[in-house]
């Protein structure tokens, strides 16, 4: 029998403020341990807490993103847990009445479909300490530099229903998070993290017992957590047992997940509105000015590289995906002035070598300028698309520019007719049997033709004039 | 209304406080007794009343981001029961 | 008599005016009550911590700054205490718990910022219940305080060590903190003059957190004109803490003289009600005479709900407490056991052992009424019930500018009459957290003595950030009458 996968996903965004959501300890990475740590952070008696206005502005932005609505009075809650990198025994989070409620976003999945996906809630709250369990003589070292760092979590309807949609929602909100920069996304640094919820059920009926899988901070290991859970469960379900709701830690070095008992012990979290933090709100002037200050957001930047470039969907979503590959994009559409040949560059080489380098567009060395050089000795038919990407290899590898790089290695395509017809002519006369048997109507044989041609000409042929010679004198 | 000396324990547990067993009666008692007078509150009506969680009907003044913090580690630290290399060191933490 | 031995019958402006004409010394002013300290504190223990050596060099600096003309407001050169809750950089603060017993604060509150920049010098930090969690100063970790009228007596709680302090005259002002009582009780126990202002008039950062939603730190002297000076430098907005007011302040002392012909004193009917005690009510009812014939009308108000007070604060100042403290864990700061055998030991003994059994209780109680299953029926009902005490004052406003009643039923008790029955010592408070609950500002002020030759205090309720109109009452009655410069004669 069928069982169907549903997901729903947690996601903490680390809002990019200067200083922490309450108190003016610097965000910064990588500080010695507890430098970055104050009074306020340290929750040394007598302290309070006061809201930082940018992680405010950050969450507003990502509400109207998302199409959700602003709260107008928002509430901070305690949750009371004890645990050494929590300082004040508590977190200051948020229970009832969130700052953005309601919205969603769409998915584009592989078969081309849309899906929209509902999001519950995203709520501001701090973020907790690290616990280094190197050996300390046997003890664990407690950093709270990063406690009281603002954190958006983004909560997701159960509407995914496959590893694929989890891992393209958390890609599409990962995006949307830097285009907006409301954080910079960095998941070695923690700074977008994700916690699964996931249950199977057969088509149709109730929602399964769901098991939580936390601190998933990379879209492989979210896709390997998520079905390897869905198997567990699957397992157990078929050999008659019961999934137990309980939270379960992803590792990503066995590429299993193993139940976290020691988190089930007291999770009665006595939620309360907090004392010392009053109703935040959040009138519509103060909506309008935030609204006045967000790029185009990624789906509408979509739509419009679909209606101004004649993009297919795929290449438009691909292309707005990151706003800094957007951005590239369009300078190099705009500079060879034709789009098509752009987005196929920018998809393909560009987005290729990024990927086999492990860069992000924001190093690329080749520049938006320097693309649309190489492009124009495409257009103008000095090289042929084959011999472009190898002079955009040497490019990234710093050898110069397009031309010089063209100059110096004699890559310059071969129009002139008359050159092309006396290596035909060379090939033909050296081929008789292959001529035969294409004249005889082994049509597949014009290839071997290109090839033997191509070659001869070191790969400088224009494609097209030597297709048009090749076929005339074969036919001929 | 009475609390069990069994919902005390849980009470204590989750508060952290390791009530020894030749207090929990006494301690049981003194939370029944304060529940007891507690309890008148459950015969008032308040019916569409708003939870009061502050004494003044104002809004949270916000912060402009801006780090005005230094490090004084060595000073807060100071107050630590056990620190090394800059780090507040517990028991082992089992995850 | 030499110059020394009188100083400490001054008040704040009769000491001020004293270092700044050089009739004496900032360091003789701190000497004498120095002196006064060493003296009468053993029999009191109203000081946890006597900070000799920083007031005396504190004293030296400011003798200088005065006579160089730098320091010229209201608190230079004026010595005072703090309770013992209120952070002093360098300086012990113990919230009177084994848990902070060797917390030396790494920084300054608010208010005690603002008292050392205006040229004050910290004597010490006075007794108090723990945590603030008490009604006579028993739950101390460093001993109970005695009251200085009557030494087996308790002195009131929680700013029970400040109380006696004023009272026995060791310091001429403290700053208390009042959640329930704290500041109005103790205050009606010493025969001394305390005000509660309203929530969020004066800044809680750096005080020790027992309930945030009622804690408000105000001053204690003998008399409402010291009072209102030291509100002139300790009221206003404070940017980190967000529960802070931004009003403006007004001058405390200027409106000192106003005149109080047709004042509207409403009586609660509700506080002279079963309960209280005859020979409290026969002083009180004096002194409303008294307010009569000077010209201010008396009218019944009704507080209906105020019976409800003492269940609600029952349950949303332990709540408050039971998160608040949960910082205590051994950890940064503060009190840790010996050889912990794992992370929940170390949490579980270091709290055990750093708390005493008041705490304890109140963080066991807090916990509960915030516990699944319980939210709704304890706590979001006690957040319901506190509205409607608030609306119960709201109306009495409307007819009355100003609420006038006793601060507690009785005189003060006797050391352990009470101790042991938690209970009983909460309906200590039954007159002052409804006040609390709502947020308004409430002061008592000495009105005399009851047959048992204990003082008895007036508590004074206004209506929201009227403290000017408040000390101008007090200030006017203390002109007609002399209770509050009485002092034990043991301790004159």
């Amino acid at each position: 029998m069928e069982w169907e996968t549903v997901i729903g996903l947690e996601i903490h965004a680390q809002l990019a403020t200067n200083s922490k959501i309450f108190s003016g300890s610097s965000t910064a990475y990588g500080a010695e341990p507890n430098t970055q740590a104050n009074l306020v952070d340290l929750g040394m008696p007598g302290v309070l807490p006061v809201l930082n206005k940018k992680a405010v502005e950050l969450a507003i932005r990502l509400g109207l993103a998302i199409d959700a609505e602003i709260a107008p009075r928002s509430i901070f809650a305690r949750k009371n847990y004890f645990y050494p990198d929590s300082p004040k025994g508590y977190q200051i989070s948020q229970y009832e009445l969130p700052i953005v409620g309601l919205g969603h976003m769409d998915i584009q999945l592989e078969n081309g479909d849309t899906k929209r996906i509902g999001i519950t809630r995203a709520h501001l709250e701090e973020d907790a300490g690290k616990s280094l369990h190197e050996d300390f003589q046997g003890q664990t070292g407690i950093d709270l530099n990063r406690a009281g760092t603002p954190l958006l979590e983004i909560v997701s309807e159960p509407d995914m229903r496959n590893a694929k949609e989890a891992v393209a929602y958390m890609k599409k909100l990962h995006a949307l998070v830097r285009y907006l920069g409301v954080g910079d996304g960095n998941m070695q640094e923690g700074s977008f993290r994700c916690d699964a919820n996931v249950s199977v059920r057969r088509p149709g009926a109730e929602f399964g017992t769901r098991a939580e899988i936390k601190n998933l901070n990379s879209f492989k290991f979210i896709e390997r957590a998520i079905n390897h859970e869905v198997e567990r469960q699957i397992d157990i379900i078929e050999s008659g047992g019961k999934v137990v709701q309980e939270t379960r830690l992803y590792d990503p070095d066995k590429d299993e997940t193993r139940s976290m008992r020691s988190k089930e012990d007291a999770n009665d979290y006595r939620y309360f509105p907090d004392p010392d933090l009053l109703p935040v709100e959040i009138t519509p002037a103060d909506i309008e000015a935030v609204r006045a200050t967000m790029p185009e957001l990624p789906d509408a930047k979509k739509q419009r590289f679909m209606a101004e470039y004649a993009l297919t969907a795929y290449d438009a979503s691909l292309l707005t995906l990151s706003r800094e590959v957007a951005d590239y994009f369009e300078a190099v559409a705009q500079g060879c002035g034709d789009a098509k040949l752009a987005a196929n560059w920018v998809n393909g080489e560009v987005s290729k070598t990024l990927a086999d380098n492990e860069m992000e567009i924001a190093a690329v060395p080749v520049s938006s300028a320097a693309l649309i050089e190489l492009l124009k000795r495409i257009q103008d038919n000095t090289v042929s698309n084959k011999i472009a990407r190898d002079v955009f290899a040497a490019m990234w590898n710093g050898e110069g520019s397009a031309d010089a790089i063209i100059d110096k290695k004699g890559l310059k395509q071969i129009t002139d007719t008359s050159a092309i017809e006396a290596v035909i002519d060379e090939i033909i006369a050296n081929n008789p049997g292959q001529v035969a048997e294409y004249r005889s109507g082994k049509d597949k044989l014009f290839g071997f033709f290109v090839g033997q041609a191509m070659r001869a000409s070191k790969g400088k042929a224009n494609p097209n004039t030597l297709n048009d010679i090749l076929k005339q004198k074969l036919e001929g | 209304m009475a609390i069990s000396e069994a919902e005390v324990k849980k009470v204590a547990r989750l508060a952290r406080l390791a009530v020894p067993d030749d207090r929990l009666e006494a301690y049981t008692q003194n939370l029944s007794n304060i529940l007891n007078l507690v309890d008148q509150l459950s015969a008032v009506d308040t019916t569409g009343v708003e939870p009061m969680a502050h004494p003044l009907d104002m809004m949270q003044r916000l912060r402009e981001d801006v780090v005005t913090e230094t490090s004084h580690r060595e000073k807060y630290q100071s107050v630590a029961p056990e620190v090394e290399d800059g780090l507040y060191l517990v028991p082992k933490v089992l995850e | 008599m030499s110059q020394a031995d009188s100083i400490h019958t001054l008040s704040l402006k009769g000491i001020h005016d004293g270092v700044h004409t050089g009739k004496f010394s900032v360091m003789e002013a701190t000497d004498a009550y120095l002196d006064r300290i060493e003296r009468f504190n053993p029999e009191l223990n109203a000081y946890i911590t006597v900070t000799r050596e920083s007031a005396q060099a504190q004293a030296v600096d400011i003798d200088n700054r005065i006579r160089k003309g730098e320091l010229t407001g209201a608190m230079a050169g004026v010595p005072y205490s703090l309770k013992d809750l209120f952070c002093s950089e360098g300086v012990r603060t113990t919230c009177a718990s084994n848990m902070l017993s060797n917390f030396i604060s790494p920084y300054d509150a608010h208010v005690a910022a603002k008292l050392k920049a205006a040229g004050g010098v910290l004597l010490g930090k006075n007794n108090m219940d723990e945590f603030a969690m008490g009604s006579s100063n028993e739950t101390s970790a460093f001993g109970n305080v005695c009251n200085p009228w009557d030494t087996t007596k308790v002195p009131g709680g929680s700013s029970g060590g400040g109380a006696a302090t004023i009272a026995a005259r060791l310091a001429p002002m403290t700053l208390g903190t009042d959640t329930g009582g704290s500041i109005r009780q103790p205050a009606s126990f010493c025969n001394i003059t305390g005000i509660k202002p309203t929530y969020g008039r004066i800044s809680r950062y750096g005080m020790i957190a027992f309930a945030s939603s009622l804690d408000q730190c105000g001053p204690m002297a003998p008399s409402a004109e010291d009072c209102a000076i030291t509100m002139n430098i300790i009221a206003g907005l404070d940017s980190r803490d967000s529960t802070s007011v931004d009003l403006p302040v007004p001058d405390y002392t200027a409106n000192l003289n106003g005149s109080l012909e047709g004042l509207r004193i409403g009586l609660p009917k509700e506080f002279f009600a079963e309960g209280l005690d005859a020979q409290v009510g026969a002083v009180i009812d004096r002194a409303i005479k008294e307010f009569q014939a000077k010209g201010a009308i008396i009218k019944e108000v009704t507080l209906p709900n105020s019976h409800l007070a003492v269940p609600v604060y029952y349950v949303v100042a332990p709540a408050e407490c039971s998160s608040n403290l949960s910082r205590f864990d051994g950890v940064r700061f503060g009190h840790r056991c010996e050889n912990p055998k794992d992370l929940m030991d170390l949490y579980e003994r270091s709290r055990w052992e750093g708390f005493g059994d008041e705490v304890k209780r109140r963080i066991m109680i807090g916990t509960y009424a915030l516990s699944a299953g319980y939210y709704d029926a304890y706590y979001l009902k006690a957040q319901q019930v506190r509205r409607l005490i608030k609306q119960d004052f709201e109306a009495a406003f409307k007819d009355v500018d100003v609420i006038m009643g006793p601060s507690c039923p009785t005189t003060a008790f006797g050391i352990g009459a009470k101790k042991d029955d938690p209970i009983a010592m909460y309906l200590e408070d039954l007159y002052t957290i409804p006040v609390s609950l709502a947020g308004l500002p409430g002061m008592t002020f000495p009105i005399g003595f009851a047959a048992d030759g204990l003082p008895v205090g007036m508590q004074l309720v206004g209506n929201y950030f009227e403290e000017a109109r408040m000390l101008n009452i007090a200030h006017q009655y203390q002109q007609w009458t002399d209770w509050h410069t009485q002092v034990p004669a043991q301790f004159a």
